[in-house]
């Protein structure tokens, strides 16, 4: 157990003549909670989606419990991208929660919670039904487990994306600024059962634009500009510092 | 296959009359169909309910009902047409319809902050229209109608069954001289692919060069 | 203009229509059917592969959508069984013609109704580990499907509507049966004014019953 969870080395991803990520490395131990914040275009959702290969990085390294998840070995010269059946078996062990949440939308949401349980984790359907109400029901959800998306508030539908993520029991939970695309006053409902999944000792992986909920529950914060690590440290290292890039992008969130 | 070929300048002459058929409906059916189109949208209340039946009516029947009716019908309440005739009055009520929903479309895919933006500086229904309703439907107006011509020139095969000399009936009409029907109609197959294809294409080079007007 | 009804030869002759409007029905539906799978398999094929065969099925789509039908009915008809490869009966023949017909229209409402699945409910499959087939059964189609189904609407509606031109090869469906008592009775108005309003409800009819469907499924 002496090796981080996660190490992710000298990452560089291009989106055509656009480098995205220059060069990242950080290492995510079991049971930690980062955030990642920085201003938009800083690489941050491109690091996250690297993670679980949603976007395939283009050099370095991505090793979750020791194994490269991306490529099929180490030489970088040489290697060989994962087949898309390969990658799903790591991507189940990985829980990911959209901005714009992405619920089925032709499923309930208990499907939508089962369709993962069922289909990758081959459970049968009691078991499955079993799990998803117990996890609909952690993030509030009891009454709706017979809705469609259509028929929730975006609070409500973001609960469900999260209830879907961690029903797969991932080792790690990749959420994607959660809350950016809610009305204001739908915010608070979806940040109170991320903190209940903190205290349950999920690792996670927070891309945030929630700069005091970063703080409250994070261990370490990684600011990121211009697809490079800026300043990766404990919360107060975070809001104490005197980097100059990191002051002008929190003095002009707060506004 | 040399019976064909050898059959080919008769074959141009059906084409001929397929592309007549195909220019004077679709002349017709542009005409009528914009002016109903702007009646069923602007028009007063009884205007719109009777271009909506009429619309609804005809698009809800096959159009080789409507070719039969106006040929072999309307005779016997003494309208009688020669057959080039029924048939360009038969399309072109069928293609009127369709012009009208695409007319109706274009109008209504318009903001209608536009039009209260031309009453603003104050300019009357007419100019409103001319100046600001017609050139911004034109985008969306002209792809399905250059589809709906492709259309036309593709239906009106059904003439034929009339007895127009189309290009479709020409190519009966040489195979029930030679007897070797597949390479006629290979060669048919192809002549209308050729027609409705550069339609086709023309439509998209329309869309692209309408792309630049954003909403 | 002193023309008479007379509506007695057309009841008399009902049942023809009767009949012939089910065969009609029976046409699109057979069509349609078999026209859906080979819409469907080849949409699914063309966005799946590679270039040569996206042309192969760009090929069919583009040369059947921009033929008459009525050519291919003939063509079907008539010329294959004239170079001796198969012999079938007008109905047969029709079926084949129309779900040919239909299959080419329906991948261009497949593909198209496939590409505009947001690519976000693909990442969401990929995300809880769902292999690629898996996403394509529980994701990609029952969402393709919701989206495409008012497109469905009208092109179901514009085929039964073509099944009329089944009349040209005899087989008995509708305008046939139309045609039939035109030639026995000549009461030519009397049978438009009986058959047109028959195509105009079942049409309705096929337009009402979809639009419950849309209500069911939409999004």
């Amino acid at each position: 157990m002496s090796h981080p969870l996660i190490q992710i080395k000298n990452l560089y991803k291009s989106f055509g003549d656009t480098e995205v990520l220059k060069g990242v490395s950080i290492d995510i131990n079991r049971g930690e909670v980062v955030s990642i914040i920085g201003p938009s275009g800083s690489g941050k959702t491109t690091l996250l989606r690297c993670i679980n290969v949603l976007t395939k990085y283009d050099k370095g390294s991505i090793k979750i419990d020791n194994v490269e998840i991306g490529y099929t070995n180490d030489d970088e010269d040489y290697r060989k991208e994962r087949s898309e059946n390969q990658l799903s078996e790591f991507r189940a062990e990985l829980g990911m929660v959209f901005q714009l949440f992405y619920l089925f939308p032709h499923l309930t949401s208990l499907e939508n919670v089962m369709l993962g349980l069922r289909k990758v984790r081959k459970l049968s359907k009691v078991k499955a039904v079993d799990q998803a109400k117990y996890w609909l029901q952690r993030v509030g959800l009891t009454d709706k487990i017979n809705s469609l998306p259509s028929e929730m508030s975006g609070g409500q539908q973001q609960r469900v994306g999260i209830a879907r993520a961690v029903a797969m029991d991932p080792k790690v939970l990749l959420l994607d600024e959660i809350t950016s695309a809610l009305d204001p006053e739908l915010v608070g409902e979806v940040l109170e059962v991320v903190q209940k999944l903190v205290e349950d000792g999920m690792t996670m992986i927070i891309v945030t634009h929630e700069m005091s909920f970063a703080s409250d529950v994070s261990n370490r914060i990684v600011f990121m500009d211009q697809g490079k690590i800026e300043i990766d440290g404990s919360p107060s290292e975070i809001f104490d510092s005197k980097n100059e890039r990191l002051n002008t992008f929190l003095a002009r969130i707060k506004k | 296959m040399e019976a064909a070929l050898s059959s080919l300048p008769y074959l141009m002459d059906g084409l001929l009359v397929t592309l007549q058929v195909t220019l004077l409906v679709v002349v017709f059916a542009t005409i009528i169909g914009v002016i109903l189109g702007v009646g069923i949208s602007y028009g007063p209340l009884w205007l719109r309910i009777l271009v909506r039946i009429f619309s609804d009516f005809i698009r809800g029947i096959p159009v080789l009902v409507l070719i039969f009716f106006v040929y072999y019908g309307l005779p016997a309440i003494g309208i009688n047409m020669e057959t080039f005739t029924a048939a360009v009055v038969a399309l072109s009520i069928f293609k009127i319809s369709h012009v009208i929903e695409n007319t109706r479309g274009a109008i209504q895919s318009i903001h209608h902050g536009q039009m209260e933006a031309g009453q603003a500086i104050g300019l009357n229904f007419h100019e409103r229209l001319i100046y600001i309703i017609f050139p911004l439907a034109l985008r969306r107006f002209l792809p399905p109608w250059i589809n709906s011509v492709a259309d036309t020139a593709k239906g009106s095969a059904l003439v034929s069954l009339i007895g127009v000399v189309d290009l479709m009936l020409a190519m009966q009409k040489v195979i029930g001289r030679t007897y070797d029907a597949m390479p006629v109609y290979i060669v048919g197959l192809i002549i209308y692919f050729i027609i409705n294809y550069c339609l086709s294409l023309s439509s998209r080079k329309l869309e692209a060069k309408y792309a630049y007007i954003k909403e | 203009m002193d023309y008479h009804f007379n509506f007695s030869y057309i009841w008399r002759h009902f049942d023809r229509l009767l009949y012939g409007l089910a065969l009609s029905l029976e046409l699109a539906l057979v069509s349609i059917g078999i026209g859906m799978i080979i819409g469907l398999l080849l949409a699914l094929v063309y966005v799946e592969s590679g270039k040569t065969i996206r042309f192969f099925v760009a090929s069919y789509v583009e040369l059947i959508r921009n033929s008459p039908l009525l050519l291919l009915v003939y063509l079907i008809f008539y010329g294959i069984p004239s170079i001796g490869w198969f012999q079938y009966s007008a109905t047969t023949s029709f079926i084949v013609t129309l779900s040919i017909y239909s299959g080419a229209y329906l991948v261009e409402v497949f593909r198209s109704g496939l590409a505009s699945v947001p690519e976000g409910l693909i990442d969401a499959g990929k995300a809880i580990g769902m292999k690629p087939w898996q996403r394509l059964i529980s994701i990609r189609i029952p969402t393709m499907f919701r989206i495409i189904l008012p497109a469905l609407s009208n092109t179901y509606i514009s085929l039964f509507k073509d099944t009329s031109i089944a009349s040209v090869i005899a087989v008995p469906e509708l305008m046939y049966g139309a045609q039939w008592i035109n030639f026995n009775t000549f009461r030519i108005i009397e049978v438009y004014a009986v058959i047109t309003p028959m195509y105009l409800v079942t049409g309705y009819l096929i337009l009402l019953s979809l639009r419950q469907v849309e209500k069911k499924f939409a999004i």
